[in-house]
């Protein structure tokens, strides 16, 4: 129905070319870094278990290492992704075909 | 030590500053130089608006308390805008195709442009953010209270936040209602609140960078002294780690002001892209220092001084009076920039969805034609800007400033987070409905105002103390901290996870059994696949708007000049003369997004519902192009059925065709023939009869002679037409049988004799078998007996064998009789077979003296009989057989 609101579109196509496969691989990427920071930044769950104590300082070092680590990485993902939308048109990642395999 | 006027002096000069970035900002935006103002700089920048007054001064109170568990308030974001291709991209891009002007505008037109839905979260936000502001107000009196000598302070403090209140409506109410397009940029406050946040930042990091080098010594001397300190031990509460991560992640996308400057003052991807990385590094470095301020004002300051106060007092303290005084600015910057933007936000939604409807509702019908509605917009904006900082005003005076004001902060967090089930599911989920959505918001609202806004003010001020003890009506299981009876959790967790699993779980469960509008259905499958379809929603189909009204009402509501503009590109759009275009559904469309852009989508909808008559897209009309589907589909079934049907036809015809084609070929045959066999006789007899007229000297013997070849020819010529007639009465079947009883072998016998009467020269053998000729049967003899006389005559005539010769077997099988001639001359050709029993069928060339129509006599009688004649192909001559039904033979017995 929805479907009748916009015109069908044609499949995606099966393979991309190799640029915008790296876009596709970059986005990936830059979803998944998020989850990764939340995960490390789980650890300090872990500290004070079993009576054992971490210092301040550690702790703090950790954590802001993590958060610098982070932010270069978005913003090595953010600037090459923004560097191939001005090149390769822009993808859409919700559209992803599924079937959608790397161009060996 | 710095006075309270010298202060006054410095925020004043201050606030000087900030009325003239704005100022310029908007007058560079006005003569479009203004690309640095879309720089995505300045948009990571606004977007610090994250970080207000409680986070600037608070986090230093909170790390003295609870250790690192302030980092929280910025990891939670962070996380968010690192993954900004999850949510936040998709988020922008609905902003910006859809014109959202607010979260409530958000959510209202992602359910079917549901005003209801806007009010609720309008209430909402409100409820949400007026304590906050308070919170604002308090903060910028109790910093304004430390350089105030003791005495002075109380007074100075309700003066301070009276003016600083009336001040921010000022310039928010100048700043932030310029464009009547909420949608629109607002420059000048983009602009200042950027200058704001790099001054807080500015600020901060002066303070530590103060207490790092200049108190502890340098790094490593930091380190340790935080080692050595009460903070020195890690203690971590895992449960309020988490939540508190995941709190103010959610609460970065659903916080009014924050929706404010980073959907709807959004322009582009790559100011996103930027902020992606350069927001998460504001927020750590606003957050780099906070652990070593905390610990220097554990150290310096006197037991029992207020750590909330630290980034001042330590300054102060060491007698850094300018450094103070900068901190007082970030803290003041802080609390402003986020006060403006919360105005702006909040008034949009209360002027959209509560105000505008109202009046639009008491105009009643046509009310969209008269009045001022631009005028209106504008001024309920900014009263509702004046409004909402009177709230906040009078918020912190009654609640009298004190310690139920600082956790705030995270209670309302929790209850503008409820907005974020309804908005993720309606991002990314088509089946959520606005049942759903209306549901657990109620549920969400109403979990948080008893479960962590009312008992925030302290057991007894608005819930009674019965109630925290025995709950609700004495309900156990309905106490504000142990919601069925789950006990031992810290209150704001237990109050998160209580509000938003219901709110998640209703709004499912009523999504999943409610029906959507189609409106709603249509903004739906806008929402969750805007990537593929940029384009607007068709929920206009279009009908007999005037479009001098809409012509009016756009008028009145964007001013006429740019009404006018808008009116004249879709005229010359559509190819039209003048300047009024036709009201296509594409053009209500984009009006309605134009307007919705000013007064929020649900009014905007309403507003050209009202002129065009409520054609809006109804189920009806989508049922009605189900129904032409179908019908199309059934129609063109039949079509093919018919086309079928017409194909056959017309093969039948074009084989009738052939047939009458065949059947004139025939008859014209016929005709030539019959007149060539009628002149024939005729060209003799005239011949003769002419030499007998005029010949004076013939001879009596050829005169005689003569005559008797035109007897002969008469008589060929009656029996000619004898036989013509004979065939035509068969063939009319118009004879009447007169039917005997005779013996076959009697019949044979006439018969024989009869064809043989005329015989001469050779002689025809005739072979019989008597016995089995002793047949009776009952029948036309007479027409019997010429069927045979015929085929024995013709065997005469026709038999090419040296000694001619005719066989005549009679037989009885499956009850008929056959009777079989049988010559032994070379037969008929195979070609010749089917048509030797047509009239004037002749296989032979030679002149045997018939008109060929003996066979085709035949078969007529045969047929008359009940019988049938055939040529057997299998002999060795001419063959024919005649069966007829023996019924006929036996009844005779």
């Amino acid at each position: 129905m929805s479907d009748t609101g916009g015109p069908r579109r044609t499949r995606p196509p099966l393979f991309l070319e190799r640029r915008s496969y790296r876009r596709r691989r970059l986005i990936d990427a830059a979803r998944l870094l998020p989850v990764l920071g939340l995960m490390l930044w789980l650890v300090p769950l872990l500290w004070g278990i079993g009576g054992r104590t971490v210092s301040a300082s550690g702790a703090g070092i950790y954590i802001f290492a993590i958060w610098v680590l982070l932010i270069l990485a978005a913003a090595v993902f953010a600037i090459t992704l923004g560097r191939s939308a001005g090149s390769a048109r822009e993808v859409d990642p919700e559209t992803r075909a599924e079937e959608e395999r790397p161009p060996w | 030590m710095v006075t309270l006027n010298t202060l006054a002096a410095f925020a004043l000069a201050y606030v000087g500053l900030l009325f003239g970035v704005a100022f310029v900002a908007e007058r560079a935006a006005r003569r479009g130089r203004g690309r640095w103002l879309r720089a995505p700089l300045v948009y990571t920048l606004s977007l610090s608006i994250y970080c207000t007054a409680w986070t600037f001064y608070g986090a230093v109170g909170s790390a003295v308390r609870t250790g690192f568990e302030y980092l929280t308030i910025y990891l939670g974001p962070s996380l968010v805008m690192i993954g900004w291709w999850w949510v936040l991209r998709k988020l922008v891009l609905v902003g910006r195709s859809q014109r959202i002007t607010s979260v409530a505008d958000l959510i209202s037109s992602r359910y079917g442009k549901s005003n209801l839905l806007g009010v609720g979260v309008t209430i909402l936000a409100l409820v949400g953010t007026t304590p906050y502001i308070a919170l604002q107000l308090q903060s910028v009196t109790l910093s304004v209270g430390v350089f105030a000598h003791p005495g002075e302070a109380r007074e100075a403090g309700d003066a301070t936040a009276l003016y600083v209140a009336m001040g921010l409506a000022l310039f928010t109410v100048i700043f932030g209602t310029r464009n009547l397009d909420a949608n629109e940029r607002h420059h000048g406050v983009v602009m200042a609140i950027a200058v704001e946040s790099v001054v807080k930042l500015t600020a901060l990091l002066a303070v530590g960078v103060f207490v790092t080098w200049g108190v502890m010594g340098g790094i490593g001397g930091t380190l340790e002294r935080i080692d050595a300190s009460e903070l020195g031990q890690v203690r971590m509460d895992g449960g309020r780690w988490v939540g508190l991560t995941l709190l103010s992640g959610m609460a970065l996308l659903c916080l009014p002001r924050m929706f404010q400057v980073m959907v709807v003052e959004n322009d582009s991807d790559a100011q996103l892209r930027v902020a992606s990385w350069a927001f998460p590094l504001y927020l750590m470095l606003m957050s780099l220092f906070i652990v070593p301020i905390a610990v220097a004002g554990l150290e310096l300051l006197p037991a029992g001084a207020n750590p909330d106060l630290f980034v001042l007092t330590v300054p102060l303290s060491q007698g850094q009076d300018a450094l103070a005084v900068l901190s007082f600015l970030g803290g003041f910057s802080s609390a402003t920039s986020m006060v403006i933007v919360a105005a702006i936000a909040v008034s949009t939604m209360v002027s959209n969805h509560i105000v505008m409807p109202l009046w639009l509702r008491t105009r009643g019908p046509g009310a969209s034609v008269s009045g001022d509605v631009r005028d209106v917009v504008m001024l309920s904006r900014r009263l509702s800007i004046i409004g909402v900082l009177l709230l906040g005003y009078l918020y912190y005076r009654t609640s009298g400033g004190g310690a139920a004001l600082a956790t705030i902060g995270l209670v309302s967090f929790v209850g503008i987070s409820q907005v974020l089930p309804a908005m993720l599911g309606g991002l990314f989920w088509r089946g959520a409905t606005h049942v759903g959505a209306l549901a657990g918001l109620t549920v969400g609202f109403v979990l948080w105002l008893y479960t962590l806004f009312l008992p925030s003010f302290g057991e007894g001020v608005i819930l009674p103390r019965a109630v925290f003890d025995a709950g609700l009506f004495g309900l156990g299981w309905l106490r504000p901290h142990a919601l069925f009876g789950l006990e031992g959790l810290d209150p704001l967790m237990h109050a998160l996870m209580w509000s938003i699993a219901l709110n998640a779980v209703t709004f499912f469960a009523a999504s999943l059994v409610s029906f959507p509008s189609p409106l709603e259905r249509l903004q739906g499958a806008q929402f969750v696949s805007i990537e593929l379809t940029p384009g607007p929603t068709r929920s206009w189909s279009g009908g007999p708007a005037e479009v001098e009204d809409l012509m009016i009402m756009t008028q009145r509501i964007l001013g006429a000049g740019e009404a006018q503009a808008l009116f004249a590109a879709e005229a010359r759009r559509q190819g039209l003369e003048g300047n009024l275009p036709d009201p296509s559904p594409d053009f209500l469309e984009t009006l309605e997004r134009k307007l919705s852009g000013s007064v929020g989508a649900a009014t905007a909808h309403a507003m050209v519902g009202q002129i065009v008559g409520g054609m809006s897209v109804s189920v009806e009309d989508l049922m009605a192009v189900a129904d032409e589907t179908a019908q199309m589909m059934e129609y063109s079934a039949r079509l093919e059925a018919q086309s079928k049907e017409l194909a056959r036809t017309a093969a039948q015809l074009r084989s009738a065709n052939d047939k009458l084609t065949r059947l004139s070929v025939q008859k014209d045959a016929f005709l030539s023939q019959i007149s060539h066999e009628l002149r024939t006789p005729m060209t003799s007899i005239r011949a003769f009869s002419e030499i007998l007229r005029d010949g004076e000297g013939l001879s009596a013997e050829a005169a005689s002679k003569y005559a008797s070849i035109i007897h002969d020819e008469a008589l060929r010529l009656t029996r000619l037409l004898d036989d013509l007639l004979d065939l035509s009465v068969l063939e009319n079947g118009q004879v009447s049988l007169n039917v005997r009883s005779g013996l076959l072998s009697e019949l044979l016998d006439r018969a024989i004799a009869s064809a043989r009467s005329d015989e001469d020269g050779q002689a025809l053998r005739i072979l019989r078998d008597p016995a089995a000729e002793r047949v009776w049967i009952s029948t036309d003899l007479d027409r019997l007996a010429q069927v045979f006389i015929n085929l024995v005559s013709n065997a005469r005539k026709y038999c090419d064998a040296p000694v001619p010769e005719l066989r005549i077997r009679v037989g009885q099988a499956g009850g008929r009789l056959t009777v079989d001639f049988i010559d032994n001359g070379s037969g008929i050709a195979a070609e010749a077979r089917d048509v030797i029993f047509e009239k004037f069928a002749r296989v032979s060339d030679r002149e045997a003296g018939g008109a060929g129509l003996g066979l085709a006599i035949s078969r007529q009688i045969v047929t008359r009989l009940g019988g049938e004649i055939s040529y057997l192909a299998d002999e060795a001559g001419a063959a024919f057989r005649i069966e007829l039904p023996l019924d006929i033979a036996m009844a005779a017995r």
